[in-house]
């Protein structure tokens, strides 16, 4: 190896790939997330891209992102400035370059910058030669030239050779990071290679020559003058796999299926962010997994609703809009008291929105969004591998307490991945005490009664058709509540009301407590919930080493409330709380614990970053 | 108790039935109950789903296992419950305002798919249980609360849209001929597909007489033709009218002018001529069809079937454990 680089220990980089979209760059991000896991690094990544699907080439709005950070460290979130940006041409570079720390390095291609594509984004001359990018240390490499030479001996379309400067890129990032090279070559081989689903052997040799180019370009060419060693994060044991929220989600829904003894079921209609849930599940039917495309949003919940009458574990899956479309059908799932479990993989609002735009304002429509006093458990995940948890859980509680469910995940975190440890299925809770369907023989000499309930959950006797003898009607109009015949009682309906609200509330006394990360007590709290945990624990726990007065609370089940919530608000001067939303927890603590919750608002589409945070902290501390 | 030996009585549930008197929906729970009787599975087999409407408080009197959802989506849901479960007999139950207006896309979606579902569109032409506004079935002119000058939207014809979409089973009925009602219910019943069973129903407050053209002793013969398979198609009081072939369509005729030769023979098996008789309306001069217009169940698989036999394909093909399922793609071990 040659000797021109020196190896330098680090803690954590932060890296940001941008490019056309369209041009790889979600492909190539995600091929470093798993080297760098590979490699035993933490890492989260968050994917940004625009919604279009091939966005004008060579322009800022049709520039695609894809942001990591990688540590040898517990890694919470994709980090807030890049230490590296790979620009792939002027557009990215414009679009990018102000996110990058002071000196922080920015690789590009020097080929992109003809006078034409830099004039297309609004620099009037070359920003590489006109000294606009003066402060960053910026690596222009010839890459298109490079990977032509390098395959010039290749029978193929220059275009076709051009792409390969991904895999260029790759090796040199592979050699910068000190990283196995194998690992990239085994990928080459499995995405191209005679065993690929689709192969194409000349694009792998292809690939896997331009990615030893740049492995030898970043020995050879002396344009580095450090390398990055990041040891491996001291992770829990285990087997570990990476991962992305919504595949962790659709891996939930087959094993909570298995768990229970039902068959699983999703019912849903393709959207943006939460379609690679539906993709990636739609590939387990060997496991017994029905998924069914519907007609549109409302057909999709409705069929889920009738697979769970049925006895399916049934699951819908949806962002923003699609949630308020599933709104109606929502609320007949709770009034009949069937469990369902709706994942909303939250985004840009309202409306069409930012549909590719992480956003956290959904929570509000899962509380109040239905005709009625209308109350469902609201389960958040916190991370892409946490998706795997929340979903499952909130199976468990649909299950449990014969409820519709609703798991908040968002656009980052069902996008971005992190290390998962893989649980075997026998580590995994055993669903089948919570399916408890009413058969006869279980019950001589009693009559079935539909909302008969248990007390303590107050979930209901569930029978489902096929059962011998205890053939029955329920409904959506209000049912007595006892028998489930149609009941305009107005007593009657005082009590079910109450019932079905109490059912929620009850809940909380057997959720988890929340956990509080710093001290007891002290002069701010800041209240995390779903995506913004990463963020705020970072923040935390990095105010609490400089010793603030600071302490953090996540909340897992957003409602009901953990039962020392409460308490635990009592105990702090001031409460933050974060939100990639207008306010909307803010206003439910408000409202529940009547304390001054002060809201920090974000909605640009992107998550928190960690100092973000600790500014806000440090102007409610005074410093 | 044998599951053969049930009657119609054991299919009626102790739930007081709420429609007005001398609605027609009567007549067709009678003919639905024939057909449950005829298709012989256990009561606690059979579920019916409906929408919403006058029409879908059905299930309630019916003693098998009974869910009334929400306005329009009886067929997503029961949809569902077919998939989930395909050892039930499935029957949804839903009116022309459930089915053809704010459940048009399930209407049609479930017809696309051939899911295994008994469905029976009770269509009176009028919203009911709202109090008497016009449906996408009212006739054009038609007055009522919300069109009190007369309705300007031409009306949809269900069946026409159903054989456009691939149906596997198309009838119609009308309330009035009970025994009609009876033999689609049974055919339907035991059909292996989406039977889609349209019956003519009277609403006796809002839109009484809205059939009166089809179902009156002495003009109703003229005006409707009841198809049987193999049989030549001949209508009217003395059976004097004939269905003829004109060009790519058919046409009235006279029997006494035309060719015995001439005149259409009916083929329930035939979707073409299927799709041109389900579209017959008077104002065109053709009779309204009846009976059993389409049936075809060798063409098509029913979506349950496959979904079934997917899952059967793929477990031979990649046969995963959960296990392996969990830990596939790049891992690593700490």
């Amino acid at each position: 190896m040659a000797e021109n680089a020196k190896l330098t220990k680090s803690e954590q980089i932060v890296v940001k790939f941008a490019g056309d979209s369209g041009d790889g760059m979600q492909l190539i991000g995600n091929q470093l997330t798993a080297l760098a896991a590979l490699d035993g690094n933490d890492v989260n990544s968050l994917p940004d891209y625009p919604s279009e699907i091939r966005a004008p080439a060579g322009t800022i709005a049709g520039v695609s992102g894809f942001q990591m950070a990688l540590g040898d460290h517990k890694i919470y979130t994709a980090g807030d400035h890049p230490d590296i940006l790979v620009a792939f041409n002027p557009a990215a570079v414009k679009h990018s370059s102000k996110f990058v720390k002071p000196g922080g390095m920015i690789i590009t291609n020097s080929d992109s910058f003809t006078e034409k594509a830099w004039t297309k984004v609004g620099y009037e001359s070359n920003p590489l030669e006109d000294g606009s990018l003066k402060g960053y240390d910026v690596k222009a490499i010839p890459m298109f030239t490079l990977v032509r030479e390098a395959l010039a001996d290749m029978d193929m379309p220059t275009a076709a050779k051009d792409r390969c400067k991904n895999f260029f890129v790759m090796g040199v990032l592979c050699w910068l990071f000190n990283k196995e090279q194998q690992l990239v070559l085994d990928f080459i081989q499995e995405k191209f290679g005679p065993k690929a689903k689709k192969p194409l052997l000349q694009v792998a040799e292809a690939n896997t020559r331009a990615f030893k180019a740049g492995l030898n370009y970043g020995e050879t060419a002396i344009l580095f003058q450090e390398r990055y060693d990041l040891g491996a994060a001291q992770l829990e044991k285990g087997l570990y796999r990476n991962i992305t929220g919504n595949d962790a989600s659709a891996l939930a829904i087959a094993a909570a299926g298995h768990k229970s003894g039902l068959q699983p079921f999703i019912g849903s209609y393709p959207i943006t962010p939460a379609t690679d849930l539906l993709h990636y599940a739609s590939e387990f039917k060997d496991l017994g997994l029905v998924t069914m495309q519907m007609e549109d949003e409302i057909a999709g919940i409705c069929c889920a609703v009738g697979a769970a009458y049925a006895g399916n574990l049934a699951f819908t899956t949806t962002s923003g809009p699609g949630l308020s479309l599933k709104t109606e059908a929502a609320g007949m799932a709770l009034i009949l008291e069937l469990p369902l479990v709706i994942i909303n993989v939250q985004r840009g609002g309202p409306s069409t929105g930012l549909p590719t735009k992480t956003e956290q304002s959904d929570l509000l429509q899962s509380m109040f969004g239905r005709n009625g006093d209308s109350y469902m458990p609201i389960i958040a995940a916190n991370s892409p591998a946490d998706c795997f948890d929340a979903t499952y859980q909130g199976a468990k509680i649909a299950l449990q307490y014969r409820t519709p469910v609703i798991v908040l995940t968002d656009g980052y975190i069902g996008q971005g991945s992190c290390p998962w440890k893989v649980p075997t299925m026998d580590e995994l809770e055993d669903l089948t005490p919570y399916v408890n369907f009413w058969k006869p023989e279980d019950h001589p000499g009693e009559t079935y009664q539909p909302y008969k309930r248990d007390p303590e959950t107050l979930a209901r006797d569930w029978a489902i058709p096929g059962t011998k003898g205890v053939q029955h009607r329920i409904g959506t109009l209000e049912k007595d509540a006892l028998t489930g015949a149609v009941s305009h009682d107005p007593m009657n309906h005082q009590i079910m009301t109450e019932t079905r609200t109490n059912k929620v509330n009850n809940l909380a006394a057997v959720l988890p407590q929340a956990e509080i990360n710093g001290k007891d007590s002290g002069k701010v709290l800041v209240i995390s919930w779903g995506g913004t945990y990463g963020a705020v624990k970072g923040a935390v726990d990095r105010l609490i080493e400089e010793g603030k007065s600071v302490s953090g609370v996540n909340l897992r089940w957003v409602w009901p409330f953990p039962p020392n919530l409460g308490d635990i608000i009592s105990r702090f001067d001031k409460v933050l709380v974060p939100e990639l939303n207008m306010g909307q927890l803010s206003l439910l603590l408000r409202a529940k614990f009547l304390v001054d919750v002060e809201s920090l608002s974000k909605v640009q589409g992107d998550p928190f970053r960690e100092f973000e945070v600790i500014d806000k902290v440090n102007e409610m501390l005074g410093e | 108790m044998a599951d053969t030996q049930l009657t119609k009585k054991d299919f009626a549930s102790d739930a007081e039935v709420k429609w007005c008197p001398g609605c027609g929906d009567y007549a067709i729970m009678n003919a639905v109950r024939e057909g449950m009787v005829a298709a012989g599975k256990p009561r606690d087999e059979v579920a019916i789903v409906s929408g919403i409407g006058c029409s879908s408080r059905f299930p309630y009197y019916m003693e098998t296992y009974g869910l009334h959802t929400i306005h329009g989506r009886a067929a997503a849901i029961a949809s569902g419950v077919k998939v989930a479960n395909p050892k039930l007999d499935v029957w949804v139950i839903s009116g022309d305002g459930d089915s053809t207006a704010i459940g048009g896309n399930h209407f049609m979606h479930a017809i696309r798919r051939n899911v295994n579902l008994k469905y029976v569109l009770i269509n009176n032409k009028i919203y009911g249980l709202t109090k008497g506004q016009y449906s996408p079935t009212s006739e054009m002119g038609q007055r009522s609360k919300t069109s009190p000058y007369g309705v300007i939207d031409y009306p949809m014809t269900p069946l026409k849209v159903a054989m456009g979409l691939g149906a596997t089973f198309i009838a119609r009925g009308l309330d009035s001929i009970m025994k009609l009602s009876s033999e689609i219910c049974i055919r339907g019943a035991k059909h292996h597909g989406l039977s889609m069973m349209e019956i003519f129903s009277n609403c006796v407050i809002y839109n009484d007489g809205a059939h009166k053209q089809l179902s009156s002793k002495e003009e109703g013969p003229n005006h409707r033709i009841i198809l049987r398979h193999g049989e030549k198609m001949l209508f009217g009081t003395e059976d004097q009218f004939c269905l003829v072939q004109d060009g790519f369509g058919i046409k009235k005729a006279n029997v006494a002018d035309v060719s015995e030769a001439d005149i259409l023979v009916h083929d329930e098996k035939n979707a073409e001529l299927g799709a041109l008789l389900a579209g017959m309306r008077p104002d065109a001069g053709l009779p309204v069809a009846l009976g059993i217009i389409y049936a075809d169940e060798s063409k098509k698989k029913t979506y349950d079937d496959m979904v079934y036999e997917q899952l059967a394909e793929v477990k031979a093909k990649r046969g995963r454990t959960m296990d392996q399922l969990l830990q596939e793609g790049h891992t690593w071990t700490v």
